[in-house]
C-alpha cells in the first residue's frame, strides 16, 4: 500500500468511521435515556410503548434495518436518505434498544431507599429521577455503555455495504487496486483495536470521575495501562482525588 | 388547602397547643392475608411527641410509613392538619386522591429513615438545601444559609462539604434529622432512628433530638426502642399489639404501671 493510497482513502475513511461512531452514539445514548426511563413509567401504557420498541429494536438486524432505511423507504415515501445519516439512524437506533436496557437495570438498582427519602421530601417524580436516582445510577452504567460503544463502533463497518466510505469502505477499495489483502486486513483489525482502545481509556476517565461525584473511590485500574498505573499508584501510599473519599471510612 | 374539614368535630382551635394535627379513621392495612392494622384510630394534637411502642410487627413503622405515603391503605381515612392525606372529595364522595394533592399534605411531613437514606450524589449541604430549593422553591442563598444553621445545631458545621460516605453512621443521621427538618415539617416522623448505629453513637443523635423537643414546637410521632429516650421526650406513649392500640397514656404510667398484661410483658422483656 502506497502513501497515496492511504492518503487519499484511509485517512478519510477513518474520519468518517469516527464521525459515523460519534453521531449513532450520540443518537443511541438519547434513545436510551429516553426509552430507559419511560419503561421505569408508573403509566402501563408508557411502560408498553417503550418496552414494545426496545423489542422490535433489540430484535431487528442493525444491517438489514440500514438497508431498508436506505433501500426501501425511498420507495414507501419517495425521498432518499444520505447514505451515512442512514447508517447513524440503523445503528443509533438499534444500539439505542440496547442502551435502554442498561438504563433501566442501573435505575433499577438504585436502593429503593433512595425513592423513599425522595417521597420523603415531597420532591415529584421527574424531580427524583433527576436528582436522586438518574446521578446514582450513572456510574453504573458506564461500564456497560463502554461495552455498547466498542460494539457500536465495530458496528460502523456495516455502513460500508451501502457506499458509506469509511475505513472498511477504504480497505476494500485499497484491497481490489493492490491485490494485498493480508496487510490491508490486518492494519484493518488493528485501527478497530487502537479506536477501541481510546474508547476504554476515555470511558475509564468517565467512570472516575462519575464514581467520585458520588463520593465513592475511583475503580481499580483495568485494562492494559490500567493495571500500569495501578501498580505505581499502590507504591505512593498518598493518593485519592481532593474529592473522593474512602467508602465506608468513619471519622 | 385549609378549606374542606373532613370531620364534623374536628376542632378549629387557633391555638397550637390541644389541636388535632394527625387522625387515623379505622385505617387498615394489609399485606397479603396479614392485617398489620385493623381498623385503627387514634389521633396526635399539635405539638405532643408521642412514642410508639410494641412488638416487633405490631404494626408501628406501618403508621410512619401510611404518613409518609410510602404505603396507602386498604380501607379508612388518615387526616393530617385538617386535609386527608391520601383521599380528596369529589361530589361529596371519598376517592383517592391525585399525586399533587398527596404532595401538599405531605409537605407537612417530614421523616428520619433507620438507614439516615442521604443521598449520596451530593454533598451534606446540598443535602439539606435541595429539597427547599426545587420543592419550596426557597431562594438557594436562603437556604444555604438555613442549611448551616441547621447543621450547626446538629454539630457538623465543619462536615457540610463531605459526602455522606465520608460520616460516620451518627454523623449521617444527624445530616439526616436537618434535612428534615429545613422542609419546616409540622410533624417530624422518626423511625427506630438510632437501630442502624454503634452504640457509642446513639447518645449524639438522642442529645440532638431531645433538644429539638424541648426547645421547638414541632409534633413528633417516634417509634423507638430506646426507652429512656421516650421516657424523656413523650407526652403520651401508645402501646400496640397487633396492628391494635392496647394501651395509651403519658409515659410514668405506661413504664412504671401499666393496665395491660401484654404490655407489662413486652416491657420487662426489653427494659
Amino acid at each position: 500500500m502506497t502513501w497515496g493510497l492511504w492518503e487519499s482513502y484511509m485517512l478519510p475513511g477513518i474520519w468518517i468511521t469516527i464521525q459515523v461512531t460519534v453521531y449513532s452514539a450520540a443518537l443511541a445514548a438519547a434513545v436510551s435515556f429516553v426509552i430507559g426511563v419511560l419503561r421505569t413509567s408508573p403509566l402501563w401504557i408508557v411502560r408498553f410503548l417503550s418496552g414494545a420498541y426496545f423489542e422490535i429494536f433489540r430484535g431487528a438486524s442493525a444491517l438489514v434495518f440500514m438497508f431498508w432505511l436506505f433501500f426501501a423507504l425511498p420507495i414507501a415515501f419517495g425521498w432518499q436518505l444520505v447514505p451515512m445519516w442512514a447508517g447513524v439512524l440503523a445503528l443509533g437506533l438499534t444500539y439505542g434498544a440496547y442502551g435502554s436496557e442498561v438504563v433501566r437495570g442501573a435505575l433499577a438498582a438504585v436502593s429503593p431507599a433512595q425513592r423513599e427519602a425522595g417521597i420523603a421530601l415531597s420532591f415529584t417524580r421527574m424531580q427524583r429521577l433527576r436528582r436522586i436516582e438518574l446521578p446514582q445510577a450513572w456510574p453504573e452504567m458506564v461500564p456497560p455503555f463502554n461495552n455498547l460503544a466498542i460494539e457500536l463502533l465495530k458496528g460502523t463497518a456495516l455502513v460500508s455495504v451501502i457506499s458509506v466510505a469509511d475505513m472498511t469502505f477504504a480497505a476494500n477499495l485499497i484491497r481490489f487496486t493492490t491485490n494485498e489483502s493480508a496487510p490491508i486486513y490486518t492494519l484493518l483489525l488493528v485501527m478497530y483495536f487502537v479506536l477501541a482502545f481510546l474508547i476504554t481509556r476515555a470511558m475509564r476517565l468517565v467512570e472516575r470521575k462519575a464514581k467520585a461525584g458520588i463520593g465513592q473511590a475511583p475503580p481499580p485500574g483495568t485494562g492494559l495501562l490500567g493495571g500500569l498505573r495501578r501498580r505505581t499508584k499502590t507504591a505512593d501510599p498518598v493518593t485519592g482525588t481532593a474529592t473522593a473519599g474512602t467508602p465506608g471510612g468513619k471519622q | 388547602m385549609s378549606a374542606d374539614t373532613p370531620r364534623e368535630n374536628a376542632t378549629t382551635s387557633t391555638a397550637a397547643d390541644g389541636r388535632e394535627l394527625i387522625r387515623f379513621d379505622k385505617v387498615t392495612k394489609r399485606f397479603g392475608d396479614h392485617v398489620v392494622l385493623d381498623q385503627l384510630e387514634f389521633s396526635v394534637s399539635a405539638g405532643k411527641h408521642v412514642t410508639l411502642i410494641g412488638p416487633s410487627g405490631s404494626g408501628k413503622t406501618t403508621i410512619l410509613r401510611l404518613l409518609m405515603t410510602l404505603l396507602r391503605p386498604d380501607e379508612g381515612t388518615i387526616t393530617v392538619d385538617g386535609d386527608y392525606l391520601t383521599h380528596q372529595e369529589k361530589g361529596g364522595r371519598l376517592v383517592p386522591a391525585g399525586e399533587k394533592h398527596v404532595r401538599e399534605v405531605r409537605k407537612k411531613i417530614g421523616m428520619v429513615f433507620q438507614q439516615f437514606n442521604l443521598f449520596p450524589n451530593m454533598k451534606v449541604l446540598r443535602n439539606v438545601t435541595e429539597a427547599p430549593v426545587h420543592v419550596l422553591g426557597m431562594g438557594k442563598d436562603e437556604a444555604e444559609q438555613r442549611a448551616r444553621e441547621l447543621l450547626e445545631m446538629v454539630g457538623l458545621t465543619e462536615h457540610v462539604d463531605k459526602y455522606p460516605t465520608q460520616l460516620s453512621g451518627g454523623q449521617q443521621q444527624r445530616v439526616a434529622i436537618a434535612r428534615a427538618l429545613a422542609m419546616r415539617p409540622k410533624v417530624l416522623l422518626l423511625d427506630e432512628v438510632t437501630s442502624a448505629l454503634d452504640p457509642e453513637l446513639v447518645a449524639g443523635v438522642l442529645d440532638v433530638l431531645r433538644d429539638i423537643a424541648h426547645t421547638t414546637d414541632i409534633t413528633m410521632l417516634v417509634v423507638t426502642h430506646e426507652m429512656n429516650f421516650a421516657r424523656d421526650i413523650s407526652d403520651d406513649v401508645l402501646m400496640f399489639n397487633e396492628g391494635k392500640v392496647i394501651e395509651s397514656g403519658p409515659p410514668e404510667k405506661i413504664f412504671n404501671d401499666p393496665d395491660h398484661e401484654r404490655t407489662r410483658e413486652f416491657l420487662s422483656a426489653i427494659l
